[in-house]
């Protein structure tokens, strides 16, 4: 997710750079490194192994580690790197999808809220209220109980479980931006509504939102393999993260390589994105502001 | 005489806040029955303190916030009527500069967008010798468009909100306390900046300040405004106030000179809340004149010859 | 007999620049000084120095000296300096809304001044804090004492942040701007306080403002700062009669008066400085409308006026 697009037409704003800012400490360099790394390697998974994921052998099973499988082989003999390399597509372009979604539709909800207020804003935010009084994951499970397992099923999930989180943001920044002198003289030199909130609201309020909406991928990820690991996200043989540890519990003493590999991968992956997050607040200086929502 | 540019008739702004679940919301009147016109060609100043209205009233009279009550007339049309589209329209003739120049400018537009805005508004196309224009009439340099905000002292950007007020070739401009945040040595020269473009340009301006010595200085006619009504209007700067609140408004102003040291403390106690005004003359509580008649009736902005309003039972 | 307070030659640095260079003045007991000049002159530098708040900048005293009541305070250490700070010198902030703690009430902030610096008991304390509010003319003080500072107005809550400078009985009161932020009535009513209290009490008063209306109407001698060093210092009437640098005229005539004719207020043209881009010679050349080829390349010296001095090459008369 890039912030430096939205920016891009007003020419060398100090947000083009505050992407790459972050990236300058080493914690962030690092954290920033890794997501382009995990990021690459999921885009690219075809290319960087010989092996197809669904490919079963089950005289190769259960093998640990080696020069030919160097994550090891799961119960049905398939390469556990190729898999988690896959699982990784699944895992991030889902998260992702549906945050960004989620971002967007909060960002139109949060705004017209906000700035319309009134009953409006009442009607929006009772909705959406409702679904950030219950914790993200019972509101994904009910969401999957009506939908149906598979992707389509966690992409909604996902999407509607932090919806609340954006809708909020948005219309925090809005409502303290709104009552800025700037948009009032927007409004004086006879600016309409769209005007106002295309040029002046929502470029000013982009920062934060979209930094939260990094920062819930790194959530995301995890909400997705918890429901991987119930089994009601992207369904065999299709490999996600959180499949894959499912099938690794029952075999943990036998082959614990098959669960280590993808827990470490959501891990290591999550807790990059909240530490790559945390210097983008700082390299943005939006703290205060994210805080007051 | 020539017909006023602006006139308002009876302008009422009523505002109500909180109330929730328990409680009850609570209603000001921010702007009580305020009647005025003001001629072409000249400053008419708007002078009080915080709380007074007058803020309020510079933004009903451009119609930014709707009026509870009454009219708003500019140059013969009814702009409380108005709709939309020639609102849109006639916002061109009328324009407004802010009181804080740090928050009146979006800081993620350059001083170029900032000043191509009004234009972008109205539909038309920007050139880059339109905003060099605008840029040397208030005494900036052509460089200073690709800066931002930021790069500037508040001076300069004060001078960056005058320039988007002019930008449209307004007839009136609305100054809403432009020198207040301001060192004084700026505020002189954004006052002196004002006066050049008024004559060069031909502008009718409403100058709205808390410095009653600023404003003798600044405008030709002078409305003076406490708790959201007027509570007096001086036809002239050489008019001597009659209302007791002008003339503690006028003893509390400080001249720059010792000779003039002002001996007693001109007023006691400070302005109540709008939201639980007294009965009577909103002033009572505070006015050494004040009888039993100000604390229980509101005196009514009564004419005097020359133009000359009061609203006090007991004027000076 | 001495000064309370002597500023003498004094030079500020921060890290590789100089805002502050050759600052003098005095200043006595039942006195007020203001000390004025533009935004980015130096005078809340100044304050900083006085307090030894320096260090909170990054900065220090590198030259001359300030002595406070027979003690030279540029060689203090931090834990006299603490003695000082609050108890013998006070200050009041521009800002009275974000000078109090918004969770704490006005009475308990009060008392901590007698029971900080004086080790009184809370009950001591709170009778002194009653009796400072008195003597500020708040009515009803008790109540005044139990409530938050929201609950009160600016001009209330600055009478509080002035009670917490008095509650500590300092000979010293450094005051930065403390009525811009009120409304013009309560201004004066605040200006007229402070300015009584100083007399009555015998205490000193350092009023920093870049207003000259608000020095002619309270000062008893007056210190222009101009781009961090002394332009003026002079006795009040000497200075408004005939001022002899052409800033002093300046800001002077930045404030309309009753006679002053339409068109005719300028103001200063330009701003100040920063620091790093000090120009050489007069720091004001730039600006001054009587610049000559010695005030770009030469500094001028301070010299003897009056009742005070001056440092220009082309002063004003001695009388106006």
């Amino acid at each position: 997710m890039s912030i430096a697009t939205s920016t891009r037409h007003h020419g060398v704003a100090w947000r083009d750079v505050a992407v790459l800012r972050a990236l300058r400490t080493p914690k962030g360099a690092l954290a920033g490194g890794w997501i382009i790394l995990v990021v690459l390697a999921a885009v690219f998974a075809p290319l960087l192994t010989p092996y197809a994921y669904d490919l079963q052998s089950l005289k190769e099973a259960y093998q640990p580690p080696s020069a030919a499988h160097w994550l090891g082989t799961d119960e049905f003999g398939r390469d556990l790197l190729t898999r988690l390399l896959y699982g990784g597509r699944t895992s991030l372009s889902v998260s992702g999808i549906a945050i960004g979604v989620s971002v967007f539709v909060g960002m139109v909800l949060g705004a017209a809220a906000g700035y319309f207020g009134k009953r409006f804003d009442q009607m929006i935010m009772v909705a959406v209220d409702l679904t950030w009084s219950f914790p993200e994951i019972l509101v994904a499970l009910m969401l999957v109980a009506i939908i149906g397992p598979g992707i389509t099923g966690t992409l909604v999930a996902i999407g509607v479980a932090y919806l609340a989180q954006f809708t909020r943001l948005t219309r925090a920044q809005i409502m303290a931006i709104k009552s800025e002198t700037y948009v009032e003289a927007a409004r004086s030199l006879g600016a309409s509504h769209a005007r106002v909130l295309t040029g002046h609201l929502l470029p000013n309020a982009l920062a934060p939102v979209l930094v939260s909406g990094m920062l819930a991928t790194g959530d995301a990820i995890i909400l997705e393999a918890t429901l991987g690991f119930f089994g009601l996200g992207a369904q065999p043989p299709t490999p996600s993260w959180g499949a894959m540890m499912s099938s690794g519990t029952a075999l943990l003493f036998k082959a614990p390589w098959i669960i280590i590999f993808p827990g470490l991968a959501v891990a290591i992956t999550v807790v990059a994105i909240n530490i790559y997050g945390d210097a983008l607040i700082r390299a943005l200086d939006i703290r205060t502001r994210l805080r007051a929502a | 005489m020539a017909e006023p540019l602006l006139t308002t008739t009876g302008l009422t702004r009523r505002f109500t806040s909180g109330g929730g679940l328990l409680r009850r919301p609570r209603s000001m009147t921010a702007v009580r029955d305020v009647t005025l016109a003001i001629p072409r060609g000249s400053v008419t100043g708007v002078v009080g303190e915080s709380g007074c209205g007058k803020s309020t009233l510079a933004r009903l009279v451009l119609r930014l916030i709707e009026p509870s009550q009454g009219r708003v007339g500019f140059d013969g049309a009814d702009l409380t009527a108005l709709p939309a589209g020639e609102l849109r329209r006639m916002r061109r003739r009328m324009q407004m500069v802010f009181q804080d120049p740090y928050s009146s400018l979006d800081p993620r537009y350059t001083i170029a967008e900032v000043l191509a805005e009004p234009f972008r508004v109205q539909g038309e196309r920007v050139s880059r010798d339109a905003i060099d224009h605008l840029l040397s009439q208030v005494g900036l340099a052509a460089p200073m468009a690709a800066a931002y905000p930021h790069q500037l002292s508040g001076g300069q950007r004060q001078r960056v909100g005058v320039a988007r007020a002019l930008a449209l070739k307004p007839d009136f401009v609305v100054l809403d306390e432009p020198t207040a945040s301001l060192d004084v040595s700026i505020q002189a020269q954004i006052v002196a900046l004002l006066e050049r473009l008024k004559s060069e340009l031909g502008l009718t301006y409403m100058f709205i300040s808390h410095d009653l010595g600023l404003v003798r200085y600044f405008c030709d006619r002078i409305l003076v405004m406490y708790l959201g009504a007027v509570v007096e209007e001086l036809p002239s700067t050489e008019a001597a106030p009659r209302h007791p609140y002008t003339r503690a408004l006028l003893d509390s102003t400080f001249s720059p000179d010792p000779a003039l040291r002002r001996r007693l403390v001109a007023l006691k106690g400070e302005i109540p809340s709008p939201f639980d005004l007294p009965r009577g003359c909103a002033f009572a509580g505070r006015c050494p004149h004040a009888t039993a008649h100000c604390r229980d009736q509101r005196p009514e902005l009564a004419g005097e010859a020359g133009g000359h309003r009061v609203a006090c039972f007991h004027p000076l | 007999m001495t000064a309370l307070l002597t500023v003498a030659d004094m030079q500020v640095t921060i890290g590789p620049v100089t805002p502050l260079d050759g600052i003098g003045f005095t200043l006595d007991r039942g006195e007020i000084l203001g000390l004025v000049g533009e935004s980015g002159s130096g005078k809340s530098l100044t304050a900083m120095a006085i307090m030894g708040l320096l260090p909170l900048s990054g900065g220090r005293v590198s030259a001359g000296s300030i002595r406070f009541d027979g003690t030279e305070l540029t060689s203090l250490g931090e834990d006299a300096y603490r003695q000082l700070r609050g108890k013998r010198i006070a200050f009041i902030s521009q800002n009275p809304m974000t000078a109090l703690d918004p969770l704490q009430t006005i009475g308990a902030q009060v008392d901590v001044i007698g029971t900080l610096h004086f080790g009184k008991s809370r009950a001591e304390a709170r009778r002194r804090t009653l009796e400072v509010l008195t003597q500020l003319r708040i009515p009803e003080a008790a109540a005044i004492c139990a409530s938050y500072p929201h609950q009160l107005s600016g001009g209330m809550k600055q009478r509080i942040v002035i009670a917490m400078a008095l509650a500590g009985e300092p000979d010293l009161i450094i005051a930065d701007e403390p009525t811009t932020a009120l409304d013009v009535t309560v201004q004066a009513q605040i200006i007229h306080l402070l300015a009584e209290l100083v007399r009555e009490r015998g205490m000193a008063l350092l009023l920093i403002t870049h207003d000259m209306g608000v020095v002619a109407q309270c000062c008893d001698r007056v210190a222009v700062l101009y781009a961090g060093r002394l332009a003026e210092a002079a006795a009040i009437d000497p200075l408004f009669a005939a001022p002899a640098h052409p800033y002093t005229q300046a800001l002077i005539a930045c404030i309309p008066r009753d006679d002053t004719r339409k068109g005719t207020l300028a103001g200063i043209p330009g701003t100040v400085p920063a620091v790093s881009a000090y120009p050489p010679g007069c720091r004001y050349h730039p600006r001054c409308p009587q610049a000559q080829d010695i005030c770009r390349t030469t500094v001028p010296d301070s010299r003897p006026r009056p009742s005070g001095v001056v440092a220009c090459h082309f002063p004003g008369p001695t009388n106006g």
